[in-house]
C-alpha cells in the first residue's frame, strides 16, 4: 500500500553511546492533491455503488438486484403483452408506473437508506469523512444525490423498457416521446422526495433495523390512512376533499403532481385528479418536502455523532 | 449451559429447570422495545388509528361499512404487521446484529426458555399496541354495532401471536429480518394478497380474520379461509416457527461480515 521500504536502515551506529536515532524510513507524500471536489466526487461514486450493492459482499446484493429485477419485470411482462396484442397503447401511462410500484420503491428505499448513512453513524466512521477536505455541505449534499441517483435508476430503468419497447411495437414515436419525458420528471421528483424523507430518518438513529422499519412507516402508513380516508370521503360523495387529502402522504403528493400536469391518471378513487390550483400546491408542497428534507440533514450533521 | 449443572445453587437449581419463563430475560426485552425510540412508531401507530377513528366519526357518522373499511384496511392489513415486524424482530435482531445476545447465552438459561420469554414479550407489546387501540377506534367508529369492533380485536390479538412468532423467527435467521419481515406483510400479504386469490390462504391476516369472523356478527366480517383449516396453520405456524427459532438460537454463530 505505502511505498516504504520494510526494512528500516539505520544511519546511526548505536555504538556511540547509549542513545540512537533510527530512520524508519517515512517520507513526505508529494504526489498531487485530489482536493475537495475529488473527495466529494468519491463519497458521491461510492455511496452510488454501495446502493447496488457494488464493492460490498455478494449477500448485500442481493436485495437491491433482486427488488431492481422485480422494478422491471412488469415492464417487460407489459411490452410483451403491447406487442403480441398489437394494441395501440401501452397498459400503464410512464408516468403511473411507478406509483403502481410503490412498495417495491419503499422497500428499496428502507433497506438501502439506513445503510447509507446510520452505519456511519454506528461505527464512528462520519469524524473520519470530516477529517478529509470536505464540509459538512459536502457530505449531505452527495449522500443526497447518491441516493437520488439511486432511485431514478431504479425508477427510470423501467421507464426505459416501456420506451424501447413502445418503439419496437410501432407506436407513435411522437406521444411515446413525450410520455417518456414526463416520466422521467415525474420519477425524478420522486426520487428527490423518496430520497430526502429516507435519508432523514435514517440519519436520526445508528441501528440499522429500526431506520428500515422507520422508514416504511412513514411511507406506508400515512398512504394507508390516506387511502382509507380517501374512499370513505368519495363514497360520501366529496370529492373536493379526495383532491386535498393526497397531500398528506408521500406517493398520493406524487401521484396528485403527475396527473395534474403531467397527463397521468391518478390512483385516487374514480381516478379523481386534483384541481389546477390544488395541483399546483402539491408541487410546492413537494418542493418544500425536499428542501426542507435537505434543511434538516444539514443541521442534523452539524454535529458529528448523535 | 445445561440445567443440571451440579453448581447451581440449590434454592433456583429447581426453578430454572422447568421454567419456560424467565422474568429477568422478559424485563430486558421490555426494556430494549420500549425503552428506545422504538416506542415512539408504537405509540405513533395506534395514536394515528384512533385520530383517523374519531375524524371519520365526527365527518360521516357511525357506519358499519366505513368501520369496516378502516379496520380491516388500514388496522389489521397495515398496523398490525407493521407493529408485528417491529415487536417481533426487535425482541431478538439487535442484539444478535450488535453481539450482545452471547452476554445472555452464556448464562444457565435454556434458549427454549429465552426465546419463549422474548416471544410472550413481543406478543404482549404487539398486543397492547394493537389489538386494544383497535377495540377503541371500532367503539368509536360505530358503537361496535354487529360486534365489529370485537371482531376485529379478537383478528388483532390472533394475528398479534402468530407475526411475533414468524417474525422472531427471521430475527434468528437474518440480520435482514426486519426487510424481510416488510416483505412478507406489504407484497405478500397487501400485494399479492390482492392480486392472487391463492395467496390468501397461506396469509395469517386471513386466518385471524377466520377467527375475527367467529366473534362479529354474521356477515360482518368475511374471510377467504375456513375455520378449522385457520387455526391449523396457526398453531402450526405459531408452534413450528418457535421451535425453529430455538434450534436457530442453539447453533448460533456470530458473524463479523456487516
Amino acid at each position: 500500500m505505502s511505498p516504504e521500504p520494510t526494512t528500516p536502515t539505520r544511519y546511526a551506529s548505536p555504538a556511540q553511546g547509549g542513545a540512537s536515532i533510527h530512520n524508519i524510513g517515512y517520507r513526505h507524500y508529494d504526489g498531487p492533491r485530489l482536493g475537495r471536489a475529488y473527495a466529494r466526487r468519491s463519497l458521491f461514486s461510492q455511496s452510488l455503488r454501495g446502493a447496488y450493492g457494488l464493492g460490498r459482499s455478494a449477500k448485500s446484493k442481493v436485495l437491491p438486484m433482486l427488488l431492481f429485477a422485480v422494478m422491471c419485470l412488469p415492464a417487460a411482462i407489459m411490452v410483451a403483452v403491447t406487442v403480441f396484442t398489437k394494441a395501440g397503447s401501452l397498459p400503464v401511462g410512464y408516468t403511473r408506473y411507478a406509483v403502481y410500484l410503490q412498495a417495491v420503491i419503499g422497500l428499496y428505499l428502507a433497506s438501502q437508506a439506513p445503510q447509507s448513512v446510520s452505519r456511519d453513524l454506528r461505527f464512528k466512521t462520519v469524524p473520519l469523512y470530516f477529517s478529509r477536505p470536505i464540509e459538512r455541505g459536502d457530505y449531505v449534499a452527495s449522500k443526497f444525490a447518491a441516493m437520488a441517483s439511486a432511485l431514478f435508476l431504479l425508477t427510470a430503468a423501467p421507464l426505459l423498457v416501456l420506451y424501447v419497447g413502445a418503439l419496437l411495437a410501432k407506436l407513435d414515436f411522437l406521444d411515446q416521446t413525450k410520455g417518456f419525458a414526463q416520466g422521467l420528471v415525474c420519477v425524478a421528483l420522486l426520487s428527490l422526495l423518496f430520497a430526502g424523507i429516507g435519508l432523514v430518518i435514517s440519519a436520526l438513529t445508528p441501528r440499522r433495523g429500526f431506520g428500515v422499519a422507520a422508514v416504511i412507516a412513514v411511507l406506508t402508513i400515512p398512504y394507508g390512512a390516506v387511502s382509507a380516508v380517501q374512499n370513505i370521503a368519495f363514497v360520501q360523495g366529496n370529492e373536493s376533499a379526495v383532491g386535498w387529502l393526497g397531500l398528506f402522504s408521500p406517493i398520493t403528493l406524487i401521484d396528485g403532481v403527475q396527473s395534474t400536469f403531467l397527463g397521468g391518471t391518478s390512483s385516487f378513487p374514480n381516478g379523481l385528479a386534483p384541481t389546477t390550483g390544488a395541483g399546483f400546491v402539491y408541487l410546492l408542497v413537494t418542493l418544500l418536502v425536499i428542501a426542507g428534507s435537505y434543511v434538516l440533514l444539514m443541521r442534523r450533521y452539524r454535529k458529528a455523532g448523535l | 449451559m445445561s440445567t443440571t449443572t451440579p453448581t447451581a445453587p440449590p434454592a433456583s437449581g429447581a426453578a430454572t429447570k422447568a421454567a419456560l419463563f424467565h422474568p429477568t430475560v422478559a424485563r430486558l426485552t421490555h426494556r430494549a422495545l420500549l425503552g428506545r425510540r422504538r416506542a415512539m412508531i408504537l405509540f405513533a401507530l395506534p395514536a394515528l388509528l384512533v385520530i383517523i377513528a374519531v375524524a371519520v366519526r365526527t365527518l360521516t357518522g357511525a357506519d358499519d361499512t366505513t368501520a369496516g373499511a378502516i379496520l380491516g384496511t388500514f388496522a389489521l392489513g397495515t398496523m398490525v404487521p407493521l407493529i408485528g415486524v417491529i415487536a417481533g424482530t426487535g425482541a431478538i435482531g439487535p442484539e444478535i446484529d450488535d453481539g450482545s445476545v452471547v452476554y445472555l447465552l452464556a448464562k444457565p438459561v435454556p434458549r427454549p426458555t429465552i426465546i419463549i420469554t422474548k416471544l410472550l414479550v413481543a406478543i404482549g407489546v404487539t398486543v397492547a399496541f394493537s389489538a386494544i387501540p383497535i377495540l377503541l377506534a371500532g367503539f368509536l367508529l360505530n358503537g361496535n354495532s354487529q360486534q365489529i369492533a370485537v371482531g376485529y380485536a379478537v383478528a388483532a390479538a390472533i394475528a398479534s401471536i402468530a407475526y411475533s412468532a414468524l417474525f422472531l423467527l427471521f430475527g434468528t435467521i437474518t440480520r435482514h429480518a426486519v426487510v424481510f419481515g416488510l416483505v412478507y406483510a406489504l407484497v405478500w400479504e397487501s400485494l399479492f394478497g390482492n392480486l392472487v386469490p391463492g395467496a390468501r390462504t397461506l396469509s395469517i391476516q386471513q386466518w385471524a380474520l377466520a377467527l375475527g369472523q367467529k366473534a362479529a356478527a354474521e356477515g360482518a366480517i368475511s374471510s377467504d379461509v375456513q375455520l378449522p383449516l385457520a387455526v391449523g396453520l396457526l398453531v402450526a405456524l405459531t408452534a413450528g416457527a418457535t421451535w425453529y427459532a430455538s434450534r436457530r438460537l442453539k447453533a448460533l454463530t456470530l458473524a463479523g461480515e456487516e
